[in-house]
């Protein structure tokens, strides 16, 4: 047994597991565990108690509320996945969820541990930064809602109150008659964490011109980040190469990239402007062609 | 601390402690050694069983955690002591393993992989073994295995997942 010892409770419901958060300084949360237990195994993470929410039935779930697409903190990424209403819904989360990890870790992993642990290669913190999603968190005192934007603050760092549990995320569904995705990432083999990985969602109008457009780079930066001067560049133009071109250009000429012993700052920064532009005409074509057309 | 565990349709009871691994539980405790220790943190697949029929790593779960799921090991799969199911024979026969140590996570992966896609492709194939290291065989022979297992099983009378 390589973790150190602890305590392990399975309480049944969010009020009596953030009693026990609150109760104990050493207690974390466990889920599916898929980046927890690692760290308990090289001792990187010493708890003095688990708190494991994975069977709260309440946390569970993915509910089409018509504006948005709420999917409960311990719902697993392999059922996100075969999901029908994220299938059609979100078609940005549906393309993405494949990349997460292996199929292995994405049974056990799950779409709220994924968005809690903040890490900056992480696929769905990437999806619900670009998609402008909710985070909605919960403590003693009562639930609060976060946006995706504000949530994240740096590696694996987030704004969610100490002793506080994210209990769902509220993904917004466009509601324009053509809506594609697109998603690239980077990295050294299959599933292995994204250099840089880039996420678009595009809406087209009836003339084809774009109504509306989401991109974000995840990987390359501490946090994931929305490239808004892109949508603000965009909206209202046919997507041509060209111009998608110089406006993921310009807006990563500032971004601030992360330099390791995996990949140079440049060369992320490099990366970012061609994923994203990879993934804009993507969803462009994917939307044209209205495989998600409603 | 008590838990029930359901491996291989058998009912266990065990005693462990909260931070004992399933991959040491069912080693150490339940005697499974087909489940193999790789990497122990998640990387290499070699600990890969079926949680309720789906490929998860025994690694990177607690055996506290497991209790009320079906859990399926290498040595569920065989139909019999000394025998060898459709998939295990076809590795052995397209010579889809070399040292072993990565073939029942493998095994478990391909035979999740033809319970749900009887007809999978070749991409179907790397997909569904791409969490799972081989040092020895390239991968190559692996793949052929997978496919030729599938084609048996298709032309064979057998419901699909009794592989």
């Amino acid at each position: 047994m390589k973790p150190v010892a602890f305590d392990y409770v399975r309480p049944t419901n969010v009020s009596e597991a953030c009693a026990l958060l609150a109760g104990d300084d050493g207690a974390r949360i466990i889920a599916g565990g898929q980046t927890l237990i690692p760290l308990l195994a090289m001792r990187l993470a010493r708890p003095t108690r688990l708190v494991d929410i994975a069977r709260i039935a309440d946390l569970a779930f993915v509910r089409d509320e018509g504006e948005d697409v709420r999917i409960g903190a311990v719902t697993r990424q392999s059922v996100a996945e075969r999901d029908p209403i994220v299938a059609t819904k979100l078609p940005l989360l549906a393309k993405a969820l494949p990349w997460v990890g292996h199929k292995a870790t994405r049974h056990r992993g799950t779409v709220g541990g994924s968005i809690a642990n903040a890490d900056p290669a992480g696929e769905i913190p990437l999806v619900a930064v670009t998609l402008q999603a909710t985070i909605t968190v919960q403590d003693a005192a009562g639930s609060t809602e976060l946006a995706a934007g504000a949530f994240y603050l740096g590696p694996m760092i987030t704004a969610l109150p100490e002793g506080a549990i994210v209990t769902h995320i509220r993904f917004p569904v466009w509601q324009e008659g053509r809506t594609g995705a697109g998603f690239h990432e980077v990295s050294a083999r299959r599933s292995d964490f994204a250099f840089v990985a880039s996420a678009a969602q595009v809406a087209l109008d009836a003339d084809g011109r774009c109504a509306a457009l989401g991109v974000g780079i995840g990987g390359a930066s501490d946090t994931p980040v929305r490239l808004d001067a892109v949508s603000e560049a965009l909206v209202g133009s046919r997507l041509e190469e060209t111009e998608v071109r110089e406006a993921v250009v310009a807006a990563t000429a500032n971004l601030e990239t992360v330099d390791d012993l995996h990949a140079s700052a440049t060369y992320r920064k490099r990366v970012a402007a061609t994923l994203a532009r990879r993934a804009i005409l993507d969803a462009r074509d994917e939307a044209l062609g209205g495989r998600h057309a409603r | 601390m008590r838990v029930e565990l359901q491996v291989n349709g058998r009912r266990a009871e065990v005693d462990v402690e909260p931070r004992c691994t399933l991959l040491d539980c069912l080693r150490d405790t339940l005697g499974l050694e087909g489940t193999h220790a790789g990497c122990e943190h998640g990387v290499c697949g070699a600990c890969t069983i079926l949680v309720d029929g789906e490929p998860a790593r025994s690694c990177l779960m607690l055996a506290v955690q497991a209790d009320g799921h079906e859990l399926t090991t290498i040595e569920g799969l065989s139909l019999g002591p000394g025998e060898l199911s459709v998939l295990q024979d076809a590795f052995c026969e397209t010579h889809g393993l070399q040292c072993g140590y990565c073939t029942p996570g493998m095994i478990l992966a391909a035979h999740a992989l033809l319970a749900r896609t009887p007809q999978p492709t070749r991409a179907d194939i790397v997909e569904a073994i791409s969490g799972n290291l081989c040092r020895c065989t390239g991968y190559g022979q692996i793949v052929e295995a997978i496919a030729l297992a599938a084609e048996r099983l298709r032309s064979a009378n057998i419901k699909t997942g009794e592989t």
